[in-house]
């Protein structure tokens, strides 16, 4: 007998076996209890945050077909923490998301965090829109060495050498929608998107010119993904600017 | 003609008369802490100043003075009305932008009077049409633990109030209309709960702020308390308090109200909206024998009719067929066919006040966002609602939001396509 007859044959078996044991254990008189309702929910933190799963998906996958809302899984979840709390005391701006954690508790926050952070699912691309080759080309340029004239550092510098962030603190940049990105380094430059002091994003994203945010928002959309998809080890990038989420003062030490 | 010149004459002086009193006149001085009858000994007193940290909370004070990411009490922030922006102060003890220099005389004045402390007529935007209910007693405490925060510096926003609303003395009209200045007298009547809980409700848990309709002045009057009114500029409704059926509190028991107030939920509802606010920083922390004084006021209310107009629909039935696949779809898997919820997870929509209130505004704008319950001590890791503004369209919403509003027990209007295409831009917050 080879194994897909026997899973045929297993399935009628064990769902007799399943009728038997409920026959046994009383199900009818259950009916008598309380009028028939359907069944209660599972006690599963994703099944609490189905507000938060409607957009960023089950595990945390995002909506790539939308173009828009990020990937969160495997993120560092301190990393996610911080931007709840950016968004509670409206540093970041956006108010689907400030309407929704606003009066979440620091440890429920946590909790969230450390679901996202700790699921692993496959990425998938976002569609990118069509840019020159010379866009593309400064794109990658600017990702992976920066712009020593005008004091743009890679992104790479900071966000791993793969890209695929650092902890504990620094979010991967692979697998994000252009859309996402471009509005992101925009919204720094705007005001909406801030952090604690010093906000280094908010320096670089001041660098770069218009026609910078596309390319490197086209470039990092449009990279493919490294072999290893989980974020760099804490302490292994020294970052060229001071980052108050790195835990720098305010003084630039 | 002379005459028709010394008439003219006199409506011009007295104009000006006029004008300058409305600028310039009703001066009060201050009373400085110094020349104050309360001594700095008593507003040192930690009992005085536990007891005032109680009210302030039940008071809900941070709700209104703190800014997003700001320190609380500090201001800072402005308070959006249909009149312009009106800024809201500092209450820390600092001494340049809070009540630093402040003695009990003037918080008393701002508080019962609605005056400042230069005798300035208040922006009712402050309360004290309910304020002016709370004890000598409980103003005392209250302001013994203001003054015993640590000051922060933060000064106030601008104002953007439009003419004729940018001059105070306009509101002598609006309080002689909708202002009776007195502390609240119990009713011998009734029994001790019973007068705790008016007193909570109608002084400083202003509850009528909000669970009442404005008129066109931006004030409430005094037939309509707790009967439910649309919250001016934040577009939710907030819900007739009294056992008035559909959309009042008919068939809550004292225990569901006491429950949504402590906890953030109840077998008849969960709070959402500016509510979970409210429940999350101010109602979770009140005392469980205030709970029970405020659930025995609420419950005396007597049914009052609504006053909102039922729209005229030709194709409402048509409407609620279209919505009963949606709810089947979206709905009934959490809130259940028979749109009974689930005990303690997920709220029953049949009877529920906020899906049945006059505007269907409440069950639109969740459908729209969703979001979590309430963060309490009770509740700390609570459900949430999935929102549905980017699946659904306006004809989705409204079908949906009307099969609930006229499905098992609920008898409500039906809600309109473009209802919800104005709900759906409504800024949040």
């Amino acid at each position: 007998m080879n194994t897909n007859a026997s899973l045929r044959l297993a399935k009628p078996f064990g769902a007799a076996v399943l009728l038997v044991v409920a026959m046994l254990s009383g199900v009818p008189s259950h009916a008598a209890d309380a009028p028939p309702t359907h069944p209660a929910p599972p006690d599963t933190l994703q099944q609490r945050i189905a507000t938060c799963t409607t957009c960023h998906g089950v595990h945390g996958e995002g909506t790539p077909g939308s173009g828009y809302f990020p990937r969160l899984a495997g993120k560092p979840a301190t990393y996610l923490t911080r931007q709840m709390q950016d968004f509670q005391n409206g540093l970041r701006k956006y108010a689907p998301m400030e309407y929704t954690v606003r009066q979440l508790s620091p440890a429920y926050m946590q909790e969230i965090a450390e679901y996202f952070s700790s699921q692993q699912v496959p990425y998938s691309h976002s569609p990118v829109p069509a840019v020159s080759a010379a866009t593309m080309q400064r794109g990658d340029e600017l990702v992976s060495k920066g712009d020593p004239v005008r004091k743009i550092p890679a992104c790479a510098s900071c966000h791993g050498s793969q890209l695929t962030g650092v902890e504990p603190s620094t979010p991967g940049l692979v697998g994000l929608p252009y859309d996402y990105l471009s509005a992101q380094l925009g919204s720094w430059r705007t005001h909406t998107r801030a952090t604690v002091a010093p906000d280094c994003m908010a320096v670089v994203a001041n660098r770069l010119s218009d026609s910078d945010i596309t390319a490197v928002a086209a470039s990092l959309a449009s990279r493919q993904l490294p072999a290893d998809t989980h974020a760099q080890a804490a302490g292994s990038v020294t970052p060229p600017l001071p980052c108050g989420v790195l835990g720098a003062t305010g003084d630039g030490t | 003609m002379k005459w028709l010149l010394r008439l003219l004459l006199l409506i011009v002086l007295l104009a000006a008369l006029l004008l300058g009193w409305l600028f310039f006149g009703g001066g009060h001085r201050p009373t400085s802490p110094a020349m104050s009858k309360v001594t700095a000994a008593t507003l040192q007193d930690p009992a005085l100043i536990a007891r005032g940290e109680y009210l302030a909370t039940l008071g809900d004070c941070a709700g209104c003075h703190t800014a997003q990411g700001g320190a609380r009490f500090a201001g800072g922030r402005s308070l959006a009305t249909p009149f312009g922006n009106i800024p809201v102060p500092n209450i820390t003890p600092d001494r340049e932008t809070g009540l630093g220099d402040w003695s009990f005389e003037d918080f008393w004045q701002a508080l019962h009077v609605g005056k400042g402390r230069h005798g300035e007529l208040l922006y009712p935007a402050f309360s004290y049409t309910s304020y002016t209910k709370v004890t000598h007693d409980d103003a005392l405490a209250m302001f013994a633990w203001l003054q015993s925060l640590p000051p922060v510096h933060v000064p106030s926003t601008a104002s953007t109030l439009a003419f004729p609303y940018s001059v105070r003395k306009s509101l002598t009209a609006w309080r002689a209309l909708y202002f009776r200045e007195g502390v609240f007298k119990p009713d011998p009547a009734q029994s001790p709960q019973w007068n705790r809980g008016a007193y909570l409700v109608q002084g400083l848990g202003h509850c009528n702020e909000c669970h009442a309709a404005r008129d066109s002045l931006g004030g409430t009057s005094g037939d309509r308390h707790l009967t439910g009114g649309q919250i001016p500029m934040q577009n939710w409704y907030a819900p007739d308090l009294s056992t008035q059926q559909n959309g009042g509190l008919e068939g809550w028991g004292a225990q569901d109200i006491v429950d949504l107030l402590k906890t953030g939920r109840s077998a008849k509802g969960v709070a959402f909206g500016p509510m979970a606010d409210v429940v999350a920083t101010s109602t979770q922390h009140m005392s469980d024998d205030d709970l029970q004084a405020v659930a025995t006021y609420l419950q005396s209310l007597p049914p009052r009719t609504p006053l909102v107009e039922e729209p005229q629909l030709f194709n409402a039935k048509a409407i609620v067929q279209q919505g009963e696949k949606v709810y089947t779809q979206h709905c009934a898997d959490c809130h259940g066919k028979d749109g009974s919820g689930v005990a303690g997870v997920y709220p029953p929509l049949d009877g529920n006040s906020s899906v049945t209130e006059p505007t269907g505004l409440n069950a639109t704008r969740m459908v729209l966002l969703g979001g979590f319950a309430p963060v309490t001590a009770a509740n700390p890791r609570p459900y949430s609602m999935p929102p549905f503004a980017q699946q659904l369209s306006d004809s989705e919403v409204s079908a949906v939001v009307s099969y609930m509003r006229r499905s098992w027990t609920n008898n409500a209007s039906v809600v309109r396509p473009e209802d919800v295409s104005r709900y759906r831009h409504t800024p949040i917050d």
